[in-house]
């Protein structure tokens, strides 16, 4: 039993050491450095990263830019809510709220879009699915990401964080066009 | 009056107050996991999408409530008794301040049912990251302060504890390193706690309206030096206690102390970095911050986990090795005491915490991996790999060794005991597998119904992922049977199990010969020598000290390596971003 007593030589670190953790460390610290630079390398050939551009907003001033998108460009309206089509290149804003995200974004397949998303009232996970793309939102602060839905189809905004009992109705949906 | 009692089975020292509080914490740490347990029947029977048990309302109840006991309860009380355990006992040393000590235990306790009620009351189902701006009653906050001001004095006492060994010299040379773990997870421990009190103290001054508002986004991030770190302090808490194991059961001593040191204070470096793992896809976090952080400064917290995952089973290797188990790579494996609850349960709980909590844990820590997992199922499967099999059922081996040495009590139901690790690890593995799959198809975590019932729009998950939410809704079950089948034997044995006056010999199965009576005859033990100088012995293979070790070793990497790309290669699928 010595695990639990004190080591048995009294200058314990200059004892030599194995073959096995010498060789064991040794590869282990390059896959270290591997995953290490596989997160910049893919900043620069992935094309699957999050901008760090983000903006303190309130929800009234969020609000009132989301009324304005939709005003300008709606389309049509489903269940009431309403269908926006922005054209290509354009600023979209998304808001979730108790217990919806509104509105409805119609985009089109290949085009890129300045995305801004944020809450207005409590945190709420936007999960982008079938393809499964995540993003925490946080009230208070708007995200912004540029996005280019390269699959056409309608897809849906799970609501992935904890708001509340009516949690599980917060959908949404985007519709991708060809 | 006697201060100290040698137990007759293990040779080991207590002090009288020491080992009263090691009971009290030890106790109260499993009525907690007992009421986490129930809590986890109800979660997930209902997320078993069939069965569909409780109402949303009752759902977040009860998942608030298992997340708060299993992660902070129970494991918090019981990691109490391990700091006592590793500096009085390890060191057959007088505690400092004992009375302290009650002053903890008495806030712990009085903290954990104050924050149960404002649970079980259904006004503060606000999951366990509490996030603002949704509020708890104000109790909730308090209660988890007043815990961590309880556990904050035990850190102390512990140090202080270390303090007086030293200067009494109750040990030769360097602390002994189950005791050195001990020290990283106490250290780790005073800095979790402060952050906590840098969040917890203005949020609970917000809930009775004395500040007008939090930010949501410096909430989340102190929050996490709290809710991560807090789950460091079990890692570095279940290691030393496979060390500690391996040198009860096998008379194992590390492969090289200096290298299992050295692992240690890399994770007292940067293990706390990680609490940028829950904030990747947050809004506004620099990627400089984020790619630093979330890899631990290059990942050297993950290289010291992996050095431990060679040196605690090649250390085992070797002991065995040179009792003569030198057949082929694995005879020492294969003749480990399998039939031995301590041994199993810390064995599954090695090899499950590090193949699936610690590759999925680092997949999804990678930038922009998170992506495709932050907040689905795939999180919880991934903690659950960690806490509930790498850090709970370790606790759970570690009881079984505790009942005999520390509480003097033959075990309940010992063949209930044997299978115990087994059906729970097997649950476990079961949940933890198909809550991955399930997550990288998508389905979210905290969530009351898959099928969204009552939403105005619709969606519908595959079936794949309905079929992984049942299989893992029977991993579940039977986890919840192996972690029942754990509170019967520990209530059983303190309440029916035979007294163990002054000794039966239960530890000698594992080589140790009984010493001496359970009483309080000592007044100061004697001074805990170094361990003896081995002969150079060479049981191994082509110049290796623990071959199958190694080729497990290299088994996970390349595991490792494969999963993680097939990851990035799932990620390149999904719209570009930027």
């Amino acid at each position: 039993m010595t695990s639990f007593q004190p080591p048995a030589d009294r200058i314990w670190w200059k004892t030599p050491v194995g073959k096995d953790e010498v060789l064991w460390i040794g590869i282990a610290l390059v896959w270290c450095l591997i995953m290490f630079f596989m997160m910049p390398y893919w900043h620069v050939y992935g094309k699957q990263n999050l901008s760090s551009e983000a903006y303190q907003t309130t929800p009234a001033k969020f609000q009132a830019r989301v009324d304005a998108m939709v005003e300008k460009y709606k389309t049509g309206e489903e269940k009431g809510i309403p269908i926006v089509s922005p054209p290509a290149g354009e600023d979209v804003y998304l808001a979730g709220r108790l217990w919806q995200w509104y509105p409805i974004l119609e985009l089109q397949k290949d085009q890129s879009y300045r995305l801004h998303i944020s809450s207005l009232d409590w945190q709420h996970g936007l999960s982008i699915q079938p393809v499964n793309i995540n993003l925490q939102i946080v009230p208070g602060y708007e995200m912004v990401i540029n996005i280019t839905p390269d699959q056409a189809g309608d897809y849906a905004i799970v609501c992935n964080e904890y708001c509340g009992i009516g949690h599980h109705t917060m959908l949404g949906k985007i519709i991708v066009k060809e | 009056m006697a201060q100290f009692r040698v137990c007759p089975d293990s040779g080991f020292y207590f002090d009288r107050s020491a080992e009263q509080l090691m009971k009290v914490n030890a106790v109260a740490g499993v009525v907690c996991l007992l009421v986490a347990g129930i809590m986890a029947l109800g979660v997930i029977l209902t997320r078993w999408q069939t069965i569909h048990l409780l109402p949303a309302d009752m759902f977040y109840t009860a998942l608030t409530s298992h997340g708060i006991n299993a992660l902070i309860f129970w494991i918090i009380f019981f990691e109490m008794a391990v700091l006592y355990f590793a500096s009085s006992t390890l060191l057959r040393c007088r505690l400092a301040a004992p009375r302290w000590g009650w002053v903890a235990f008495a806030l712990m306790v009085i903290g954990a049912v104050m924050n149960n009620i404002a649970v079980f009351s259904g006004k503060s189902s606000v999951m366990m990251t509490s996030y603002v701006p949704m509020q708890a009653q104000p109790h909730f906050y308090l209660g988890l302060i007043l815990f961590a001001v309880g556990a904050l004095i035990v850190c102390f006492m512990f140090l202080g504890t270390l303090v007086i060994a030293k200067e009494e010299k109750t040990y030769q040379g360097s602390v002994p390193l189950v005791t050195f773990g001990a020290l990283t997870a106490c250290i780790i421990a005073i800095f979790t706690i402060a952050s906590g009190a840098i969040v917890l103290i203005p949020t609970f001054l917000w809930s009775i309206g004395y500040i007008s508002h939090i930010d949501a986004e410096v909430y989340r991030v102190v929050w996490w030096a709290l809710g991560h770190s807090s789950q460091q302090i079990n890692v570095s808490a279940h290691i030393s206690i496979w060390y500690l194991i391996i040198g009860i059961l096998f008379g194992a001593r590390p492969m090289s102390e200096k290298v299992s040191r050295f692992a240690f204070l890399l994770y007292i470096l940067f293990l706390q970095l990680a609490s940028a793992h829950h904030i990747l896809v947050d809004p506004g976090m620099g990627v400089e911050w984020k790619i630093f952080n979330t890899s631990y400064a290059m990942y050297l917290a993950v290289l010291a986990s992996m050095i431990h995952g060679l040196t605690v089973p090649g250390a085992m290797e070797v002991a065995q090795r040179n009792k003569g188990l030198t057949k082929g790579l694995f005879e020492w494996l294969r003749k480990a005491p399998w039939d031995n609850p301590v041994f199993s349960g810390f064995f599954i709980s090695l090899i499950v915490f590090g193949f699936l909590g610690g590759i999925s844990g680092v997949v999804m820590g990678t930038e922009q991996i998170n992506l495709i997992i932050h907040n689905t199922i795939y999180v919880p499967a991934h903690f659950h790999a960690t806490v509930a099999v790498g850090t709970t059922l370790t606790f759970m081996a570690l009881t079984y060794l505790l009942i005999p040495v520390l509480f003097r009590r033959k075990l309940f139901m010992p063949k209930l005991a044997q299978w115990q690790p087994y059906l729970f690890g097997a649950g476990m593995v079961l949940l933890v597998l198909f809550m991955l799959g399930a997550g990288t198809l998508g389905v979210s975590r905290r969530h009351w119904d898959m099928g969204f019932t009552g939403a105005m729009l619709s969606f519908e998950y595959p079936g794949t992922a309905y079929m992984m939410m049942a299989i893992a809704g029977i991993g579940g079950v039977l986890g919840v049977i192996g972690g029942a089948a754990y509170i019967v034997v520990t209530v059983g044995s303190l309440l029916f199990g035979e007294k163990l006056e002054p000794s039966a010999g239960v530890l000698e199965s594992f080589g140790i010969k009984p010493m001496a009576a359970s009483v309080y005859n000592v007044e100061q033990p004697e001074v805990l020598a170094r361990a003896e100088k081995l002969p150079v012995e060479q049981h191994g293979s082509s110049g290796f000290e623990a071959p199958g070790t190694f080729i497990l070793a290299m088994l996970l990497l390349v595991c490792f390596v494969i999963y993680y790309f097939i990851n990035w290669d799932y990620l390149s699928s999904v719209w570009p971003m930027g």
